[in-house]
């Protein structure tokens, strides 16, 4: 049977795949966040995951404007890297897991969740930069991606409520997945940030570490923080941080803490990253 | 008809894009997301009244788009992810952008942000903000 064994929490932003691509990570600037990812690389490796459902949002690359989808489940069986402007980032190219994503897709929508079908699709830095900070830059990614694209753009993303329960459903469709696989679930974006506006550049740090430790301690608090107060309290595009939620709930009921890592800045983002490992013995 | 005023109005320097905000900005944002070619974006630099002419948009959208306004280009519907291909069109960086909106050089901005970043402390509600810090005063 195949399981979901950890969790991974992680912002992206251009910025930090900019800094890769350019060879920038040893630089003043870059240093100190990429030295926090050292040891989530190790423990990644030793951990080896055979798939990553990966939650993240797209940032009108893959999607325009003529269809704005809620939730797009990655059906494919590979995933080219977006130009989002200034040419596509040199990395692998992103291979899917088009079986089990079609019985997630399948168990998903029998479980009352809307999920859209996406058979075509590129994806930009909300799912490479993750992978980078995770897997280094390797030749090939070490795993197989299936990419959940949450509409968080266009106001009204889902509720913190909605994606903690679609992160239920998923636990749910890998669990009766009948193929013995190392499942990981990433939640990407966030933390704190405002890029837009005469506000962009507002952190709230003190946001951020409560965020962290409820991850663990009190994630049914997390669950109904309003749209308004994360964008309130933490910046317009801090609303990014349900899609978390997603891969907090797919833990199950209790998790462990392995390791978290927080800095400021990453051009105008809150870093921050987390890794749970699920209690499958629950 | 009229919809009441949304809480997410009194965020001060912030366009929430919202279904309404979206659907004035269609024609605007469809112009930049048209930028993702290269071909575009050098038709685009050519000529650029010529250019924006095929889309239908509105005279402040695009006024507001020929004297890069950033703010404005949000207010009248664009999503800033996609400002920020205009901006890269221009050859400049997203953080340009960002302290563009806020009025700061980048330098300034990039300082404040390894300062760790602008308080929420005064921007919590339009009431709390300073007039000084609204944008696209020029």
């Amino acid at each position: 049977m195949a399981k979901i064994t950890a969790g991974v929490g992680c912002s992206h932003t251009p910025a930090i795949g900019a800094a890769v691509d350019l060879g920038k990570t040893e630089t003043d600037y870059w240093r100190p966040m990429f030295e926090g990812f050292e040891a989530s690389k190790k423990w990644i490796k030793e951990a080896a995951p055979d798939v990553v459902i990966m939650v993240y949002n797209d940032h009108n690359n893959a999607f325009d404007f003529k269809m704005i989808p809620t939730f797009a489940v990655g059906c494919a069986d590979e995933f080219p890297i977006a130009d989002e402007g200034w040419g596509a980032r040199p990395v692998p190219i992103v291979k899917g897991y088009p079986e089990l994503a079609a019985h997630i897709v399948q168990s998903g929508i029998l479980d009352e969740f809307d999920l859209t079908i996406v058979n075509e699709m590129e994806v930009d830095h909300g799912l490479t930069t993750p992978m980078s900070l995770m897997f280094g830059e390797p030749d090939a990614w070490p795993v197989r991606v299936i990419p959940i694209a949450v509409n968080v753009v266009q106001y009204p993303p889902p509720t913190g409520n909605r994606c903690y329960n679609l992160g239920k459903a998923l636990k749910k469709a890998v669990e009766s997945w009948d193929e013995d696989l190392n499942v990981m679930i990433f939640g990407t974006g966030g933390m704190s940030h405002q890029i837009q506006g005469p506000r962009a550049g507002l952190i709230n740090k003190e946001f951020d570490k409560n965020f962290l430790d409820d991850l663990s301690r009190d994630p049914e608090r997390l669950k109904d923080i309003a749209h308004l107060e994360y964008m309130r309290e933490a910046g317009a595009e801090a609303v990014e941080l349900v899609m978390w939620l997603v891969m907090r709930a797919a833990l199950g009921e209790k998790v462990d803490e392995v390791y978290r890592f927080y800095h400021v800045p990453a051009s105008s983002t809150g870093v921050g990253h987390i890794i749970l490992n699920a209690d499958n013995n629950e | 008809m009229n919809e009441k005023q949304h809480e997410y109005e009194d965020l001060p320097g912030t366009w929430v894009f919202d279904a309404q905000r979206a659907r004035k900005g269609y024609p605007l944002n469809n112009f930049f997301m048209s930028l993702m070619k290269e071909e575009n974006r050098k038709a685009f630099l050519a000529d650029e009244t010529s250019y924006l002419s095929q889309f239908k948009m509105s005279d402040a959208q695009r006024d507001a788009v020929l004297k890069r306004q950033w703010n404005t280009m949000l207010e009248l519907g664009g999503v800033v992810y996609c400002l920020a291909k205009l901006a890269f069109t221009d050859q400049h960086s997203y953080q340009y952008m960002a302290a563009e909106m806020t009025g700061m050089s980048e330098q300034e901005y990039v300082d404040m942000m390894l300062a760790g970043g602008r308080s929420p402390d005064g921007w919590r509600s339009k009431s709390e903000t300073k007039e000084s810090a609204q944008g696209d005063e020029v």
